[in-house]
């Protein structure tokens, strides 16, 4: 068996495990759905501002619907894939811009909208985001964007990430931490070189990039000792 | 230096493999305790005189203790040091009336205007018709209480224990000698985590590159014994599990003394009575000390070579930031049957990938290892560049080039494309109790914190503080 046949085969499977999503995926998606927040994994925020979970793990996040960038394999994302693949530009301000949610992109074509969810878990399972919304899950791009509010400058921390499969991070436009490879979704996996939190707001960006399989990260950041940072509130933008 | 010694120990430092030893003039025999006084290291050995080390590394004479005669040992007390030492009546085939005596300073540097010993007072005695030979004194202060103690005796006879009042360093008023082992000697007691441990030296003293010579320890709950090796068996009855032998071209391991770095760093003196490497000649040693089921065994001096350096936070591999460069092959499903002769595949080479790095500075991290080239790195000692107790500084550069590992300013980590020597590119290797090291740049640029190479995250290299009860700072050198 070559490699393309293998990885039909592994769609195959995956799409009779997951109740067929991969065919129905791109109907939904012409369909345009209302987006609802795919239980039990994610909730629709009722309130302005969230706390990060007492673990630090940020929940409150901006989804951008996922943009198809297919790839047969995630072996494929080597620090050099990744920088291309994430500074080419899909959409306007895909770096700078603040979205809202409900907004909507254009990218090759297609418009994808901008969803606010508070994750159920310490995770965001961006796969179930996708399947949720009857999206492409597999071969796809994911834009998230997220707000922090400081009452006071936080110096001396680092972003903490884990994602699967390979990700980058920013924070208020200055690239942070990358994550290369075929990778597993770990807590505390890449961490940022020690930055400040500054008072006021700051924004987390992220693009996660995933081949087949699960997709999904998790990000908090962390003091010096490594304990999680908590005193700052979320915000929907 | 004698001039062939330096370039003996220059070869010795520069071919792979070879295990760094002291350098300059470590020549002694029965080194006392180390101790560090006003910045620099002193140890006293038989026959009178001392070495001195500025860094801990490169040793040479000059040290004073007055009195001549056996074994010394030393301990601080306050801000004073008390020396113990024996007058032997010969030993062995000659006269075993000796006697040990104590004399305080409040300086070990000959040089400092505060230098000078007390008249040294006698502690213990034997006489010829003993079963004792009152030399080799070994000095604890207990840590539980305070109370000073000492040991003392050879092969003939018993090791015997005394107290002595750590305010005079005279012998406690109506204290008797309590017998805690026999035939051994240099023996020293260690206290650590409620057991009470007792070094003693076997086998044949004396005998240069023969000498049989071994330290081997036992344990017990009381100061005062019983001493029982990890057979159960009584050091009275001869008992002891092996602490330091021969090796690494060196043999005749004699004289224990411990030295607490850190928690978590320690290390051993000792001296081999013949170092194959400096002309056979008796040299002092400082090993790493291990813990391992609370006994106490020397570690191995480290040797320069290529190696995996791998986090013992989750077991990846420190690694250079750059492009995977996958290793392409024709694959062949395993339920074909295997009708040709096998071919093994050749390792990926550094001339297979350098093309792919980038100039420059370039980031490291922390990742699956797969034996590739940016993933090896090779240790080199660099015996000019000044040392820390026991061991030289290394550079770290990935083999078979000149990219070397560095702090930064900012208190992280990159590589630069070429060795310069700097200190943030000189690295300080130590082996933690429980095997485990500690690795730790000489210097970090505007930076006077002491820190250590860490693991922040599973995949993230950095610089933090030490912390042995986190598998953070720890990591292992591995040849795979």
């Amino acid at each position: 068996m070559n490699r393309s046949s293998r990885f039909i085969m592994r769609c195959m499977m995956a799409a009779a495990l997951s109740g067929g999503l991969w065919a129905t995926a791109a109907s939904g998606a012409e369909k345009g759905k209302t987006p609802q927040a795919p239980a039990p994994y994610f909730s629709l925020p009722t309130t302005e501002s969230a706390s990060p979970r007492t673990d630090g793990f940020i929940g409150r996040w901006l989804m951008l619907e996922p943009i198809e960038k297919p790839n047969r394999s995630n072996t494929v994302f080597t620090d050099s894939y990744l920088r291309e693949a994430f500074y080419n530009e899909y959409f306007p301000g895909q770096l700078t811009a603040w979205p809202k949610a409900g907004e909507t992109v254009k990218v090759d074509g297609k418009k994808l909208k901008w969803h606010s969810l508070d994750s159920n878990l310490f995770n965001v399972k961006l796969f179930r985001f996708a399947t949720g919304l009857e999206k492409p899950y597999y071969g796809v791009l994911f834009w998230v964007v997220t707000a922090i509010d400081c009452e006071e400058d936080i110096p001396d921390v680092r972003m903490s990430v884990g994602s699967n499969s390979a990700s980058m991070w920013w924070v208020d436009g200055e690239e942070a931490v990358i994550l290369s490879g075929d990778r597993r979704m770990v807590a505390d996996d890449c961490l940022s070189r020690r930055l400040t939190l500054k008072k006021g707001r700051n924004i987390i960006r992220g693009a996660i990039i995933n081949g087949p399989g699960m997709s999904d990260f998790c990000l908090r950041f962390l003091h010096e000792d490594g304990t999680p940072v908590t005193n700052f509130t979320i915000s929907n933008l | 230096m004698n001039k062939i010694l330096h370039c003996a120990a220059a070869l010795a430092l520069a071919a792979p493999g070879i295990a760094t030893a002291q350098v300059g003039e470590p020549y002694i025999h029965d080194p006392s305790t180390i101790m560090k006084c006003d910045g620099k290291y002193y140890t006293f050995g038989t026959g009178g005189g001392g070495l001195i080390s500025e860094d801990g590394y490169h040793w040479h004479g000059g040290g004073v203790r007055p009195g001549r005669g056996a074994a010394p040992d030393v301990v601080k007390i306050g801000d004073r040091y008390l020396v113990a030492y024996s007058a032997t009546g010969g030993g062995l085939g000659g006269s075993h009336s000796g006697k040990v005596l104590t004399m305080w300073n409040k300086t070990l540097d000959p040089n400092s205007p505060d230098f000078e010993y007390t008249e040294p007072i006698e502690v213990a005695h034997s006489e010829d018709n003993e079963d004792c030979d009152a030399i080799d004194p070994g000095l604890l202060l207990d840590p539980t209480d305070g109370r000073l103690w000492l040991c003392y005796g050879t092969y003939f006879g018993f090791i015997r224990l005394i107290e002595l009042d750590p305010a005079t360093g005279a012998r406690k008023e109506g204290n008797e000698p309590i017998d805690i082992a026999i035939d051994c000697e240099a023996t020293d007691l260690i206290y650590r985590d409620g057991w009470y441990y007792l070094l003693g030296t076997h086998g044949t003293c004396c005998d240069g590159p023969n000498s049989t010579y071994n330290i081997v320890v036992g344990r017990s709950r009381n100061v005062t014994g019983p001493y029982e090796d990890n057979m159960g068996r009584d050091m009275l009855e001869g008992g002891g599990k092996m602490v330091a032998a021969a090796g690494h071209r060196r043999t005749g391991a004699g004289h224990f003394g411990r030295y607490i770095e850190d928690e978590g760093v320690e290390k051993m003196s000792c001296h081999f009575e013949s170092d194959f490497d400096m002309g056979g000649r008796s040299v002092l040693a400082v090993l790493p000390l291990l813990w391992k089921n609370d006994w106490p065994v020397a570690g191995e001096p480290f040797v320069e070579d290529t190696y995996e350096i791998e986090s013992e936070r989750r077991g990846y591999a420190l690694e250079l930031a750059v492009d995977f460069v996958r290793m392409e092959m024709e694959r062949h499903p395993f339920w074909i049957p295997v009708t040709e002769p096998l071919e093994p595949l050749a390792d990926q080479t550094l001339d297979d990938v350098k093309g792919t790095w980038p100039e420059g500075n370039i980031d490291v991290r922390i990742g699956d290892y797969m034996f590739r080239p940016h993933q090896k790195w090779t240790i080199t000692a660099v015996p000019d560049a000044g040392g820390y107790l026991g061991s030289p500084y290394y550079k770290i550069t990935i083999e078979g080039t000149e990219r070397a590992l560095a702090a930064t300013a900012d208190k992280e980590l990159t590589t630069v494309e070429h060795y310069s020597g700097a200190d943030e590119q000189l690295w300080r290797i130590e082996q933690l109790t429980d095997g485990t090291y500690r690795i730790m740049p000489k210097t970090i640029p505007g930076c006077d914190e002491e820190l250590v190479l860490v693991s922040v995250g599973d995949s993230t290299p950095s610089l933090g503080k030490f912390d042995m009860n986190s598998d953070n700072s720890k990591w292992n050198f591995r040849k795979r």
